[in-house]
């Protein structure tokens, strides 16, 4: 650990802020195609479930300015990061209100929308299902007939002939032995509904297919290098003939992680051969034509003793996975092994499945099945300690997973201080502040006030190996090119990348820039942009190219000067001898080398540095169990307290103030952070009244801004409070862990707990509409 | 389709274009001006990315029809830069990292902007009114309205 950083740990300013501020970054919709340029659209299925009989494509292909009709047939290879079991374009049968049926290209997107029209589907109903649990039972209609058939990665297990897509299986202790030592028990059934990430920006993607082959797809995309291998395994290209290109994201969410409608602009790319076709998502299609969030149904039962220390746990997890699972399955696996959230509990049983229902496609969104999780565990973790009556933050403290734990997984614990963070929420809320003290009151005798905590934890849920690598190489005035195959979708990945350079070269963090885009032509390879795992896992490779970088510079300098490198340092851009006290700067030498005495001869060349970074210590999980000796890289923990109203008279929540803490290791940039925190804290707020809504057909009935609402200026609390811990990371960049999603897992039960406070009334079902509210408070005043 | 011929002062400048009838002033800026900073984020006039100023108004650039604003004067957000030098709202945003991925930060700055024109000193709640229609799914809004209430008080000195 090194005692004393220049760049690492200060708020420098974000390297794309210029870029942004003046409406000049590029963002994929605003790049220029040429008049070459043809437009896509793509049929949607209008039924939840039904078999494809027939497709009718010869009045759209008489469209004049038509130029391609793709269907299913032209992809019959399905497509998916962990459970292959996606169609690029369906290919016999139709499972959900909006699975793309066929993609029309034409000269305008005008004439592609009318095209569209023009396409005669014939279709089969089958028996639809939308709750997972019940999509779950033996006899529910099967929507996935071919499961057993599909590719899966060894750490997933389906259950064909079922619509379980993943079953993962938790077995710790003895859970029939723990209850009857128990003092207090709470079990319940917790609902959340699917919600839509709703980037500002939606998906838009371009992709063009030589006669040579060569295939381009330009994207607005968290993950490039995954969106080319699992395009070109759909489709049988070779990775080096598929170059992807990823400008910046109008934000992501994990709404632009792995595939989703991409694929489909390069099957209608390859229709119409050296044109570039354009496929761009409206909102409505971003709601549900893109992927969402998974639903849940959690019924989960939690018991400790009398002195408040929790002793057993079992839980069943129901993800509602939509359409396709292939990236959910993995959901599903997290909220497995991580099923007791932050705590320790000696004895649990625990069994999460993912499961396919009618629905758009369940996958990757901030949190990664934590927020789901957490917002029933929350919630009885607060009923436990008014049960035995015991503080709900102390009860936390008491029970919250600690340093070195053996975890539910069989893992010990990395280092974290969740207590710290429980500490930090509560003094800034004023926790102890409660009814009857002046200070804290309602702003209005129609209006009842209350506080409420949650704690969280998660681990980034991935494979066991992503690889990140980065290349750093300088120019003849020594400003730096920092080359990375991660993404910029606003949490700052570049900014984080130029001070990690920055500091372990000893150059100005002004000299450095970042390669954008990221394309993986010539950018180095990264796993995706997800997980919470790029201040680390790309950190780590950026300080491994600067240090390979450092390196050949110091041996060029050493000798030139007949010195050791050990006896030499690079500070603020150059090179210094401890010894002789000698000086170098790094302009120009760092591409031209150094003369030798006399000139005769030369020394060293461009200096080009490279780094990677992989974790190579995760171990598989016991089927049967979920025990293994390390399930996951890390932990990052965290802590929300709030301070809310409720309206009684119209069942209103306005969240007055909301804390946060969270054990981010090392805070490379602390007010970058602090923008994840705060713009989390929202994001979960917001988050607790949103839901996907669908008629009794499956038909979406609100994918759109205005009756899916996210919280505007107006909505946002007052106050956003935020605390960083640092419990350094073994293995982070001086000891960095991430936290871009773990801002919003906990603060939807974090309010519930806050209304229970508020109003004696508990909310076991998302989302917490207003009229749920006020019909709960009218149900409380009758019977009272 | 019917062909117009339009001119507007766009960012100072007097622009001449030929537009259909049904064509955006949005998809005019964008495709014809090679203006790319308003952001088409919904086409329904909901999420605020595309806001510019219509004769020192904010709309929604995707509601208003090109050839209603002949003879009308445009800022986008390319308009508030001159020289390099960014505007006092610009240098408030840079100053509070009020920026994350960065789409609606343009339709931000204008509505900002026409804000602190007819009300150089407005109130925190002022501030939330008037940027109820620009939608930011990163920021929470915080930093947002702290570099509202810094650039109000630039200007006013």
């Amino acid at each position: 650990m090194s005692p004393s950083t220049k760049v690492v740990g200060k708020n420098v300013r974000r390297v794309d802020i210029y870029e942004k501020i003046t409406g000049s970054a590029t963002f994929i919709d605003d790049m220029q195609f040429g008049p070459g340029l043809y437009h896509g659209r793509i049929v949607r299925s209008p039924h939840a479930h039904a078999l494809i009989k027939n497709v009718d494509v010869n009045k759209a292909l008489a469209l004049p300015g038509v130029k391609a009709v793709v269907t299913g047939q032209d992809t019959p290879k399905p497509i998916g990061l962990y459970l292959k079991d996606r169609h690029i374009f369906a290919l016999d049968r139709v499972r959900y209100v909006g699975d793309p049926v066929a993609g029309v290209v034409a000269v305008s997107p005008e004439i592609a929308e009318k095209a569209a029209q023009l396409i005669e589907v014939e279709y089969e109903e089958l028996p639809a299902v939308f709750d997972p649990v019940e999509a779950a039972r033996p006899d529910a209609p099967l929507i996935h007939p071919d499961l057993g058939e599909y590719e899966v990665v060894n750490f997933i297990f389906p259950e064909p002939g079922t619509n379980i897509s993943e079953h993962f299986r938790l077995r710790k202790g003895d859970v029939g032995a723990a209850w009857p030592k128990c003092a207090a028990i709470v079990e319940g059934t917790f609902r959340l509904p699917q919600i839509q990430h709703v980037p500002i920006e939606t998906h838009d993607a371009i992709a063009q297919w030589e006669q040579s082959g060569q295939v381009t797809l330009w994207t607005c995309s968290q993950s490039p290098f995954a969106q080319r291998d699992l395009i070109a395994q759909s489709l049988g290209i070779s990775h080096g003939d598929l170059r992807v290109v990823a400008p910046y994201l109008g934000g992501g969410f994990g709404g632009k992680a792995g595939v989703s409608m991409e694929a489909c602009a390069v099957v209608m790319a390859r229709a119409v051969k050296g044109h570039p076709v354009k496929l761009r998502m409206s909102r409505e299609e971003e709601f549900i034509g893109t992927t969402v969030r998974q639903s849940l149904v959690a019924n989960t039962k939690i018991g400790c003793d009398a002195g408040g220390n929790l002793l057993a746990m079992e839980t069943e997890y129901y993800f509602g996975g939509g359409a396709s699972n292939e990236y959910g399955v993995n959901i599903a696996r997290a909220a497995g092994y991580s099923c007791t959230g932050p705590y320790y509990i000696p004895n649990v049983k625990g069994d999460s499945y993912c499961v396919y229902t009618n629905q758009p496609i369940g996958s990757a969104m901030r949190g990664f099945g934590m927020p789901e999780i957490h917002w029933g565990i929350e919630q009885i973790m607060d009923q436990l300690a008014e049960k035995i009556g015991m503080d709900a933050a102390e009860f936390r403290r008491r029970n919250c997973v600690k340093t070195g734990d053996i975890i539910l997984t069989g893992m010990e614990m990395p280092p974290v201080n969740l207590p710290a963070c429980i500490d930090k929420v509560t003094k800034a809320i004023g926790w102890d502040e409660r009814r009857g003290d002046s200070q804290w009151s309602p702003s209005a005798p129609h209006k009842k006030r209350g506080k409420g905590i949650a704690i969280m934890w998660k681990a980034p849920a991935m494979p066991p190996n992503p690889g990140s690598s980065a290349i750093v190489r300088f120019n003849e005035d020594a400003t730096v090119n920092v080359e990375i195959g991660a993404q910029e979708l606003g949490q700052g990945a570049f900014t984080v990348a130029a001070q990690v350079a920055a500091e372990a070269l000893g150059v100005p963090y002004e000299w450095v820039r970042v390669s954008v885009p990221v394309d993986t032509k010539y950018s180095p390879y990264e796993w995706q942009t997800v997980a919470s795992r790029i201040t680390w896992s790309m950190g780590n490779a950026v300080k491994a190219a600067a240090e390979d970088a450092r390196r050949q510079i110091l041996e060029i300098v050493a000798q030139h000067w007949g010195e050791d490198p050990a006896d030499l340092d690079i500070r603020d851009g150059k090179v210094i001898s401890y010894k002789s006290e000698e000086e170098q700067p790094l302009e120009k030498m760092v591409v031209y080398g150094l003369p030798n005495e006399n000139f005769e001869g030369w020394t060293g060349g461009p200096v080009v540095g490279h780094g990677k970074f992989m974790p190579t210590y995760v171990t598989n999980l016991d089927p049967k169990t979920g025990q293994g000796a390390r399930a996951v890289v890390h932990y990052t923990v965290g802590a929300q307290a709030v301070d809310l109203e409720v309206d009684t008279e119209t069942g209103q929540v306005e969240v007055l103030k909301i804390a946060s803490a969270y054990d981010v290791g090392k805070a490379i940039n602390p007010d970058l952070v602090m923008t994840q925190i705060e713009g989390g804290a929202v994001h979960g707020l917001s988050s607790a009244f949103e839901a996907l809504q669908f008629d009794e057909q499956g038909r979406p009935l609100n994918a759109n801004l205005v009756d899916y609402r996210i919280m505007s200026a107006a909505d946002a609390p007052r106050e956003i409070h935020g605390d960083i811990v640092e419990t350094p990371l073994e293995d982070g960049p001086w000891g960095a862990r991430g936290v871009g999603e773990h801002v919003m897992v906990q603060t939807a039960p974090a309010i519930a707990n806050a209304i229970n406070d508020a109003l004696g009334i508990r909310f076991n079902d998302l989302p917490l509409s207003a009229e749920k509210v006020f019909m709960a408070l009218q149900k409380k005043t009758r019977y009272l | 389709m019917t062909i117009h011929s339009i001119t507007m002062t766009v960012n100072g400048a007097k622009e001449r274009l030929n537009v259909p009838s049904h064509m955006t002033l949005l998809h005019a800026l964008r495709e014809q001006l090679a203006l790319t900073g308003p952001k088409d984020g919904c086409s329904a006039g909901e999420c605020g990315a595309c806001t510019v100023l219509l004769d020192g108004e904010p709309v929604n650039s995707c509601m208003v029809l090109a050839v209603e604003c002949d003879g009308r004067e445009i800022v986008t957000v390319e308009g508030l830069t001159e020289d390099g030098q960014l505007s006092a709202v610009q240098e408030a945003f840079v100053e509070h990292n009020a920026v994350q991925c960065g789409f609606c930060t343009p339709g931000m700055l204008i509505s900002t902007h026409a804000l602190l024109e007819r009300n150089p000193n407005p109130t925190e709640q002022e501030i939330r009114e008037a940027l109820v229609g620009n939608l930011c799914r990163c920021t929470g809004y915080l930093r947002i309205i702290q570099a509202v209430q810094t650039a109000a008080r630039k200007r006013g000195a």
